[in-house]
């Protein structure tokens, strides 16, 4: 079972301002270094890519590597100039994709 | 009661989970010289500088599985004049690359926190590339506890 | 006496972190609530003259994830808790709100009372154990198995509807021989190191073995997000590691010994508030 992305976005903003946004994922971040109780390495399975887009343009990304902890954070910013819409996505090793959205207001 | 006073040792499946539990072998940490490198590949060929570039990371970290990682560039983020990429390395880890961030004009600013592993006591470098093709660096050390019982 | 032995100023670095939280209004309802993290004046009979909490002898960086809901990777549990808890399963067809309705108020001191008495079983059960017993009676489900994600989210979730309550377990009446099984494990010296949990727990907290920095070894924080598993885990995986930690064969979770020392272990913590999920090293 895994919980759905966890993101912390202000429900409005003023015109201009730059905002601050927080994401946490519940990811393993298997990081393909650890070997399982046989001995046989743990294949490497991690969050390789995170995204954060604005009205469809990019505000923020990350390429990330095995050496990012398990339930991968990030705290950033963004400059709000209109109301619409964040979409977050993270990407896995094999190409499967979580992703959210959140709204924001301006005023 | 005997489970009160058993003195019980255990084989060498304990001391094989110690192991897994740190889990990387020394063999296989990444080198400063392969930490040079990537810095130089990222750079592109540009003058690395000092300045502008700041990494917010805790001197004593209390476990090397999850240490907070800050980065901040002093830039005013404009369409003109701004951050592009940060790339974060580690010279202790089996592989020196962390992260890489891109930062655009709607970032608002050029800063970002995360979470990374550290394998041992080791340097942790913040290289920033500039819109303008510029380059900075900052480094520091962060010093790994080695828990109680080797844990 | 611990804290002395840790120096002023990391004391007055956590306090003020959390102050400041208040000040700002940035921690959400629950973190504004008291916590008792610190017992100048344990009841009489108290093993311990001080009862402090886990959270004091972090650093301040293992500290700042706890109070902050958001930063706080254990609430990636509760909020898996919180969907579990209205889902029907099992041949009854029940959740556990059918039963227990709105959480806030039916769970809101549970998480600071077990283990607890069973008079069916005539024994006393942890949270586990009376979330599993629900499962296979009530809802007539399969039981979660005791470190799955299941178990750890509701056992999270749980535990921190009573959030800021002091703990306080019964020790008396039926209670009482498991009580003295539990302290008596927990003053046993056990494997190749020849250590009780009084060793380290009672007799050294506030230093360092090597360089970490041995706490009291409370569970008031538990489930506890460690950055070591970087995941939630239980009491009794806790205790595990620290019978392997002294290289002996530890007891298995979910054992009568395990939640005996638990009981006992609960009762040295008593009067601190619930605080899971606490983030510790």
């Amino acid at each position: 079972m895994a919980s759905k992305p966890r993101v912390k976005v202000p429900k409005k903003a003023e015109k201009g301002e730059i905002i601050t946004i927080k994401t946490l994922l519940s990811h393993k971040m298997e990081s393909g270094q650890r070997k399982d109780k046989k001995g046989n390495k743990i294949p490497r399975k991690i969050i390789n890519k995170f995204t954060c887009t604005f009205n469809g343009k990019m505000v923020f990304s990350c390429d990330l590597e095995p050496a990012i902890s398990a339930n991968p954070y990030f705290k950033f910013n963004a400059r709000v100039d209109e109301p619409g819409t964040f979409e977050f996505t993270w990407v896995e090793d094999g190409g499967a994709v979580f992703s959210t959205k959140k709204k924001i207001r301006i005023g | 009661m005997h489970a009160l006073t058993r003195r019980q040792v255990l084989g060498a499946g304990a001391g094989a989970a110690v192991v897994a539990g740190v889990g990387i072998p020394v063999s296989a940490l990444a080198d400063a010289d392969e930490t040079q490198k990537m810095i130089k590949e990222f750079a592109g060929g540009a003058a690395i500088k000092e300045g502008r570039v700041e990494l917010d990371m805790p001197e004593i970290a209390e476990n090397g599985n999850t240490v907070e990682l800050g980065v901040s560039v002093d830039s005013p983020m404009s369409e003109s004049d701004y951050v592009k990429d940060v790339i974060i390395l580690a010279d202790g880890n089996p592989n020196p690359g962390v992260a890489t961030f891109h930062f655009t004009p709607l970032s608002g600013e050029a800063s970002a926190v995360t979470r990374m592993r550290l394998a041992k006591t080791q340097n942790v470098y913040a290289v920033a590339k500039m819109s303008d093709g510029s380059v900075y660096m900052t480094k520091t050390t962060v010093k790994v506890t080695i828990g109680g019982c080797g844990g | 006496m611990g804290l002395r032995k840790m120096g002023p100023n990391k004391r007055n670095l956590a306090v003020g972190a959390v102050m400041a939280l208040m000040t700002l209004g940035l921690g959400v309802a629950a973190q504004a609530q008291e916590m008792i993290r610190r017992i100048d004046n344990p009841p009489p009979g108290h093993p311990l003259p001080e009862i402090i909490s886990g959270y004091e002898f972090r650093a301040p960086e293992t500290q700042a994830l706890q109070d902050d809901d958001f930063d706080n990777p254990g609430f990636l549990w509760v909020e898996q808790g919180e969907e579990l808890w209205d889902e029907a399963e099992g041949k009854a067809g029940k959740s556990c709100a059918d039963c227990h309705g709105d959480p806030a108020e039916s769970m809101k001191t549970a998480g600071a009372e077990y283990p607890k008495w069973n008079e069916k079983l005539g024994k006393p059960i942890n949270l586990e154990a009376r979330i599993n017993l629900c499962r296979t009676e009530n809802m007539q489900a399969k039981p979660w198995k005791l470190e799955s994600e299941q178990m750890l989210s509701m056992t999270s979730f749980v535990r921190t509807q009573a959030r800021g309550v002091p703990v306080k377990v019964q020790i008396d009446g039926p209670m009482k021989p498991f009580f003295e099984k539990g302290k008596k494990l927990y003053y046993t010296r056990m494997g190749q190191l020849d250590m009780a949990c009084a060793n380290c727990h009672e007799d050294n907290y506030g230093k360092r073995i090597r360089s970490d920095m041995l706490s009291q070894g409370q569970i008031n924080g538990f489930p506890t997000y460690r950055l070591k598993w970087q995941k939630v885990g239980s009491i009794h995986r806790r205790f595990k590691g620290c019978m392997k930690q002294v290289r002996a064969e530890p007891f298995k979770p979910g054992s009568d010994e395990f939640t005996a020392l638990e009981l006992y272990v609960a009762y040295r913590g008593t009067g601190l508030s619930v605080e899971a999920p606490a983030v510790r090293q």
